[in-house]
């Protein structure tokens, strides 16, 4: 799901707002009743049938044992549970999601901030630049991975003839276990610049001018303004941008399935791609849900998280 | 010392210099992809790379010879349902949150904020045996039905109705206007910066769906353009990487044309949202 900049924006002063209109409220009509059940009722169903009854049933499955179609056979408690955690082998695709979801936030905040802070200089036909470094936005999963697959092709791929070019060791880009993890980092980092880049532009782009040109008298140089004005100013933007991608970065599945498929030796195998092969390729429904639910527990924190520094941004 | 108040050239050179090289890296693998959907695939195999072959012959091998018009146009649908569907339900839970009293009405609110935290990619287990049950795989249904709402879109319209004054509610009732009335004729148009916003979101969201598509979906009838590039890839045509790239153009250049042009748009979008 994407998050919209703009709901980061209101959402602060909506906090106000529901105050005044609990004041201001209008009488209690009978009628209302009925309008609720009209306006709620379409979308209460959607989420009750693909969201809340999914979510139990997932919950339930995984205290289970299943069969091969998925029906519960024998409560478990939390044996499921137990013997994930437990589990070398999901014990790894746990630390290399975690391996995975940093290095791409990290990454992800750093050349956006570059990209944002490069482009927020006031110069003639910035404006052409701005809308190149927002280009990938419009990028879609299986197009990025082709761009890539290209590019870390082993046989015809452009690093593949660069390095040849140069002289240089090839690299098994996705037949490498650590080669293999850094080509789906790039590829989801080089995904996410575009978004990031907007949002941190805007940020940027906000800081009050009277800031720098106080800082301009007293000589600071552009290093120190940027490190001491732009980032505090802009800290709030950046821990939104921060914990959106870190929760899409958790959720990845469609770049794993396009350029590695978990591999090689798992090296790649993350928690959603996991989900998926051991439900639906192994039929193995009852560590299938365990897994869901960790996976949402991860998930509900740091949404969570991100609820909190937003009402956080009120006092700000 | 008042050095930088007004920039030297070198300054402003140096800047263009570091402007053009981040956009070159930025940039830089979208133009290998289209600069090889113009050479033969026997020249990409060889490596010859700086081949002067240019043609049109991948898009028109593309066209003819994979579905991916097909694919274009089952994404185009389903997004376009997805996003007036969304604009639809989530203003009315919105407005309903909003402007409607009744018992559980907080309750429900915080069952909708809820709903945001549950990744919809651990609950496929069960979605999956539900449209099983419900006859619904391979069909464009499967993959808009589970989308019509959102709980982030009614939150985020929420918000924007917050913030319409309290007096046009008040005229409204006094001129003797209902729910329906109100919300078609004042609370939508009134709002129709966060509805954008909400479209472009959901049209996206939609067009970029891969997991759950992949699941549904078995047919090039029904799948949408993310599966199908995927399809293409595993089928005969894998090392024919002339057309595999020129089917990733033919796919992302009208969504940046649409993203270009649009970016106006989007642009004051954001910034009416800072504003409010």
């Amino acid at each position: 799901m994407l998050k919209s900049p703009a709901s980061s924006q209101t959402k602060p002063l909506a906090v106000n707002q529901t105050k005044q209109r609990t004041k201001t409220t209008f009488a209690l009509n009978a009628k209302d009743k009925y309008y609720a059940w009209i306006f709620l009722g379409p979308s209460l169903l959607i989420l009750s049938v693909f969201i809340f009854y999914p979510m139990i049933k997932t919950l339930y499955l995984s205290l289970f044992l299943t069969n091969t179609v998925g029906k519960p056979t024998v409560f478990v408690g939390l044996s499921n549970y137990i013997s994930l955690l437990t589990s070398a082998d999901y014990l790894s695709s746990l630390g290399v999601t975690m391996v995975y979801v940093f290095a791409v936030t990290i990454l992800t905040i750093a050349i956006g901030l570059v990209l944002a802070n490069y482009a927020s200089k006031e110069l003639a036909g910035i404006g052409i630049f701005r809308t190149l470094f927002s280009a990938t936005m419009g990028v879609s999963v299986s197009v990025a991975a082709i761009f890539w697959l290209f590019i870390f092709n082993p046989s015809t791929g452009f690093l593949s003839l660069i390095s040849t070019w140069l002289h240089l060791p090839q690299i098994g880009w996705l037949t490498d276990p650590t080669a293999a993890m850094i080509a789906v980092t790039i590829t989801t980092v080089w995904m996410n610049l575009g978004f990031t880049f907007l949002i941190l532009l805007g940020a940027i782009q906000s800081v009050p001018t009277t800031l720098y040109e106080a800082a301009n008298v007293e000589g600071a140089s552009p290093r120190y303004q940027f490190l001491h004005i732009t980032i505090p100013m802009i800290s709030p933007t950046l821990f939104f941008v921060s914990i959106i991608t870190l929760i899409e970065a958790f959720k990845s599945f469609g770049l794993i399935d396009l350029m590695t498929k978990g591999g090689p030796t798992n090296a790649t195998n993350m928690l959603v791609y996991r989900i998926y092969k051991d439900a639906f390729y192994s039929g193995n429904f009852a560590q299938a849900s365990a897994e869901s639910i960790i996976l949402t527990a991860i998930i509900a924190l740091f949404t969570w998280l991100q609820f909190k520094i937003l009402e956080k941004r009120v006092n700000y | 010392m008042n050095i930088v108040a007004k920039p030297k050239l070198s300054h402003t050179i140096l800047n263009y210099i570091l402007l053009i090289v981040l956009a070159a890296v930025v940039l830089g693998p979208f133009l290998i992809g289209l600069w090889t959907s113009f050479l033969p695939t026997m020249d990409i195999a060889k490596g010859n790379f700086l081949s002067l072959h240019l043609s049109l012959q991948n898009y028109i091998d593309a066209f003819t010879q994979t579905p991916i018009i097909r694919y274009l146009g089952n994404s185009l649908f389903i997004s376009v349902a997805t996003m007036i569907a969304q604009l639809i339900f989530c203003s009315m839970s919105a407005y309903a949150f909003v402007f409607l009293k009744f018992k559980y009405r907080n309750f429900l609110f915080g069952l909708f904020l809820a709903t945001m935290m549950l990744p919809f990619e651990a609950e496929i287990i069960p979605n999956f045996t539900t449209v099983k049950a419900l006859g619904l795989l391979n069909t464009y249904s499967v993959m808009i039905i589970p989308f019509l709402t959102s709980a982030f879109g009614t939150f985020m319209l929420r918000q924007s109705f917050l913030q319409m004054p309290a007096e046009l509610k008040e005229a409204a009732d006094i001129e003797g206007l209902g729910h329906f009335q109100f919300y078609w004729k004042i609370a939508l148009p009134y709002n129709k910066i966060s509805l954008l916003t909400l479209g472009a979101y959901s049209f996206l969201g939609a067009w970029n769906q891969y997991l759950w598509p992949m699941l549904t979906t078995f047919s090039n009838a029904y799948r949408p353009v993310q599966n199908g590039l995927r399809q293409l890839q595993s089928e005969e045509t894998f090392n024919d990487w002339g057309m595999i790239q020129a089917t990733a153009a033919i796919v992302v250049i009208p969504t940046l044309i649409v993203l270009f042009v649009g970016q106006h748009y989007f642009k004051s979008g954001m910034n009416e949202g800072a504003v409010k």
